[in-house]
């Protein structure tokens, strides 16, 4: 187990990893808003690079160009439209803390357990490259029609948003 | 790599997104958390796609973004309509459904 | 097998009567009263002809007996029709001990018929016609034929329906349907113009059919429903004239009276049932029981004492004899027909039928005293006495018919049965044609029964006057007339007795005689001789009621000689002992001494009744006797006669010392109970229920009920408002608790699947 372990992808996984959880933990934790605004962009690179290790090339680069490039600005805007404190905020966190802790944590066991049970040594098998033609392959023949209502999807969510902000 | 790496890691990453939905007051931060869980996903359907060598986990993921995506903007707009009336976005504060 | 139709189907005679009694009751009233009391003498008229006939069936059956007795055939019809294979059915051989009733017999049927299966015998709840002849055990004698129906059958005992055909049946049948057609003739001039005719003749009917179903029966249940028919007519009978109240008096004390005998008589019936084994009421049964070497004797004595209860009110014994004179205030053919010669006899007839129980129980053979004989011996003198003091002819007539059936019940007690039939066979004749010339002699003197407004009628009413004396002749016992042979048979039976002589019932029997002769002689000189002290003119009665009486008297003259003793036999003729040879039973009877003629003791009866004829002629007609005045010169004679007009103080007794001393002291103590345990019973239970009502209705009703009712809409109210504060508006808390419930159902799904 130990040979297998050194293989570079495991490495480089776990690198990853970790640093991934680190930054997720500081975005529901940290006081600082846009901090955690940050960290959300370490989490979102750490999820691209994932994929990069999984072969997913094309879904890697999109979720670099739509992830990290526009929602995360998404987010600033909002931050700053909301005129959010640069500072520490005082109540960052609600009554419910220990709830939640609690009921992530079981979550997260009753999960963990499962996959254990389920998939306890399951390896990856020749990971081929998952080129972007397979995929574009894929999305314009047999789920072009998900495609297409993503499509209108995207329209309502545009028009909606603007009626929403709009001033009247 | 075991498949369960990364299944494990989605799984966590979830949790911390659940943490953060329920514990977090800024609307915006709650947003963020939404993200996370999103995320979690996408590594589970990809991870699946790439241990299946089917792409179909990808174009699913694919699919999540761009409703993330959507979702995001509408979020949004709602958080702003918030602070505009109400000039807080402390989700605490929007109980007029309170029994 | 040649069993005469009318032996086996007796039961039409009474059956006839009960059709009768139907036609009478619903058709009467529209026609006149010529057409009732013609379907009356109609129906009893083919029913004398059908006795008539089924004597002469008798008479044939005893001439020519069955031959081969030990092995009786029996022909049973099947439901379906078809006659079923003749299979053995023997009978108790009482001689030998082997005693074996219906059921043993009939699981002998069915083994000689082979597989033939129960139908054969034993029918449970199909009517099955079971003609059977029974063997007997007396040798070239002919024996009774038995139709019966099994009514049903419960274990092992069998209730059945049947009939009886020997001579003593036979006998009766023939005594009642004539007595009956001779009343019903004479009734109709005598109850002309009577407010309640077409109910009379309904009723005489009914009489006529329950008592002619009685003699028939072949089981003490039958006899029981019989006696107790006969008994229900009577009282309605005697009420005829139900609007004077003394009439209904004497109604009721006739029922009631009997009443207190049929206690010992179901008494009776039931011990005897349950000595017999248990299994049926057949009286050849119980007759076969008692005579075989296992029967219990002092079960036997019990219920022929029981048995003799009922006797002792139905036939007049002392000391419930006190009915019969109040009876006399029904219709003189009533009085003719039930009280002297049909009725009363019932309970001789009783003991006839059921004699072997009499006969074993009181050990009449070997006794020179018994209880029946004594009660039959007082009854006779009592009964006598009483006649003395009488001014009411029909009194006269009833304590003399008293003392008569104190005659049968004597010789029936001392073993001479046939003397004691014999005597009811005469009896009835001459009996029922003195109160129809009673009836005929107060038709005349208008109405009147007192013997002080009568007198000299000989001279209007010659008829009557001729059958009157030959039925008083025959009465006292005047040779060669019907109760001379009677009578004397009786009084030979006493003298001879069983094994030893019963002197003292022969001495009441003599005495009883002796005073028959003195108060028929008195009746006879007040109502015939002498001047006439009534008012009006009498005359003689019409045909129609003098043709009866001038046959009952030529029957009272002749009937006698039917059983002339032996002692009269010349050459080889057969014509001595005649009733004797038919009517006694020679099938579950025990072997009786049957007493020789005694030419002395005839000659010595003769005497005393015409000394006591000649004492009485001095008395009365020539008014020139020692005795005259008598009773007011010796003070204990005085005293006598009081106690005779008060007949003996019986009914005071029994009416307000017995009856009273019952009726206060009950009624009281019935009013106490109803008022003090009764009312308080039932108020308490009103009150507990009011005071239960409104317990009730404040706990439960208000508290409990309505409780749970306000509790229910309470807790809805206070729940939603406890779950009220779940809702807070926070959508975070909504997520959490989503969630939670997603992670719950996970672990859930986890473990559990």
């Amino acid at each position: 187990m130990l040979a297998e372990l050194m293989v570079a992808e495991n490495v480089a996984f776990y690198l990853i990893a970790i640093t991934m959880v680190v930054a997720a933990v500081r975005v529901v934790t940290t006081r600082h808003i846009v901090h955690a605004a940050l960290y959300l962009v370490l989490v979102l690179a750490g999820v691209a690079a994932l994929y990069i290790l999984l072969a997913a090339e094309f879904i890697a680069i999109t979720q670099v160009l739509v992830y990290i490039g526009a929602i995360v600005v998404l987010f600033l805007f909002g931050i700053m439209l909301t005129r959010a404190p640069m500072g520490p905020m005082h109540d960052s966190d609600n009554e419910q803390r220990i709830v939640g802790a609690t009921i992530a944590a079981l979550l997260l066991g009753v999960m963990g357990y499962t996959l254990w049970r389920a998939y306890r040594d399951t390896e990856f098998v020749d990971l081929q490259v998952q080129t972007t033609n397979d995929v574009a392959n894929s999305v314009f023949s047999t789920y072009v029609l998900p495609f297409e209502v993503i499509s209108v999807l995207l329209l309502a969510a545009l028009i909606g948003a603007i009626v929403l902000a709009r001033r009247d | 790599m075991l498949l369960n790496q990364f299944l494990f890691l989605a799984a966590m990453l979830f949790c911390i997104g659940v943490y953060g939905v329920l514990a977090r007051r800024n609307g915006v931060m709650v947003l963020m958390s939404v993200e996370l869980i999103l995320n979690a996903v996408n590594i589970n359907l990809v991870a699946f796609g790439a241990f299946r060598h089917d792409v179909t986990g990808q174009v699913f993921a694919l699919f999540v973004i761009a409703i993330a995506a959507a979702e995001v903007g509408v979020g949004l707009a709602l958080v702003l309509m918030l602070y505009r009336n109400r000039r807080s976005i402390d989700v605490d504060d929007v109980d007029l459904m309170k029994g | 097998m040649n069993q005469p139709f009318m032996l086996t189907h007796v039961w039409i005679v009474p059956g006839l009567m009960v059709v009768s009694f139907l036609l009478i009751l619903f058709l009467g009233k529209r026609f006149s009263e010529r057409v009732t009391s013609s379907i009356g003498v109609a129906f009893i008229g083919v029913c004398f002809v059908l006795s008539c006939t089924a004597a002469v069936n008798w008479i044939q059956r005893v001439n020519h007996p069955v031959p081969n007795l030990s092995a009786a055939q029996s022909l049973v019809t099947q439901p379906d029709g078809r006659p079923a294979p003749i299979a053995g059915q023997s009978d108790a051989d009482a001689v030998t001990g082997a005693y074996r009733g219906p059921a043993e017999a009939a699981k002998d049927n069915a083994v000689k018929a082979g597989d033939n299966p129960a139908t054969a015998a034993e029918s449970t709840a199909s009517a099955t016609t079971e003609t059977t002849v029974a063997a007997g055990e007396h040798e070239a004698k002919a024996s009774p034929i038995v139709t019966r129906w099994t009514w049903f059958q419960w274990g092992d005992i069998t209730f059945e329906f049947g009939f009886i055909a020997d001579g003593l049946s036979v006998l009766m049948l023939f005594t009642v349907t004539a007595i009956s057609l001779l009343v019903h003739i004479y009734s109709k001039e005598y109850l002309h113009g009577d407010v309640r005719f077409t109910h009379y003749y309904a009723f005489l009917s009914l009489f006529s059919a329950a008592m002619l179903f009685y003699v028939t029966s072949s089981n003490t249940i039958q006899m029981l429903t019989g006696w107790e028919l006969v008994g229900v007519c009577s009282f309605v009978l005697i009420g005829h004239w139900w609007e004077e109240r003394p009439n209904t008096d004497a109604a009721l004390k006739a029922f009631l009276t009997n009443r207190v005998g049929d206690v010992g008589l179901i008494i009776g019936v039931i011990i005897t049932f349950f000595a017999a084994g248990a299994t049926s009421f057949n009286v050849l049964h119980i007759n076969q029981y008692a005579l075989s070497p296992a029967a219990n004797q002092t079960l036997l004595l019990v219920g022929a004492l029981c048995l003799f209860g009922g006797v002792t009110s139905k036939s007049g014994q002392f000391p419930l004899h006190t009915w019969l004179p109040d009876a006399m205030a029904g219709p003189t053919p009533v009085s003719a027909l039930i009280h002297a010669a049909t009725m009363v006899v019932a309970g001789v007839y009783l003991i006839a039928r059921l004699y072997s129980v009499f006969y074993e129980g009181l050990n009449i053979g070997d006794n020179w005293i018994n209880y029946v004989a004594v009660i039959g011996g007082i009854t006779i003198v009592g009964g006598a006495l009483l006649a003395f003091v009488q001014t009411d002819i029909k009194k006269v007539l009833a304590y003399s018919t008293i003392s008569q059936l104190g005659y049968m019940v004597m010789a029936l007690g001392v073993g001479a049965w046939t003397g004691a039939v014999f005597h009811l066979f005469t009896h009835a004749f001459f009996k029922a044609c003195l109160f129809l010339g009673a009836g005929s002699v107060s038709h005349a003197a208008h109405h009147t029964f007192d013997m002080r407004k009568m007198g000299g009628l000989r001279k209007y009413m010659p008829a009557t006057f001729a059958t009157f004396i030959l039925g008083t002749i025959a009465l006292m016992g005047i040779f060669p007339f019907a109760g001379f042979w009677s009578k004397d048979e009786v009084l030979a039976g006493s003298l001879s007795g069983q094994r030893h002589a019963y002197t003292f019932m022969l001495v009441l029997g003599l005495l009883g005689a002796v005073m028959t002769c003195l108060y028929m002689s008195r009746v006879i000189y007040l109502t015939f001789f002498g001047e006439y002290r009534g008012e009006g003119t009498p005359h003689e009665s019409p045909k129609i009621m003098t043709v009866p009486l001038w046959i009952l008297g030529v029957g009272a003259v002749v009937l006698g000689l039917v059983n002339i003793p032996n002692w009269f036999k010349v050459g080889n003729l057969d014509y001595t002992t005649r009733f004797e040879h038919y009517i006694e039973p020679t099938f579950a009877f025990p072997v009786l001494n049957h007493a020789e003629f005694n030419w002395l003791l005839a000659l010595g009866t003769t005497i005393l009744a015409a000394i006591a004829l000649f004492l009485a002629y001095q008395y009365f007609w020539k008014a020139k006797s020692v005795f005259l005045g008598v009773k007011d010169r010796v003070g204990a004679l005085a005293w006598g006669y009081k106690v005779l007009e008060n007949k003996y103080y019986l009914d005071h007794l029994y009416t307000d010392i017995i009856v009273g001393g019952v009726k206060g002291p009950l009624a009281r103590g019935s009013y106490w109970f109803n008022n003090q345990v009764i009312d308080r019973v039932v108020n308490t239970a009103g009150t507990a229920s009011v005071a239960t009502g409104r317990v009730l209705y404040a706990q439960v009703d208000q508290k409990v009920v309505d409780g749970i009712i306000l509790s229910a809409g309470a807790g809805a109210e206070e729940s939603g408002e406890a779950l009220r504060h779940i809702q807070t508006g926070r959508v975070q808390q909504y997520a959490a608790l989503l969630f939670a419930g997603v992670a719950i159902l996970a672990i859930i799904l986890v473990i559990f699947v």
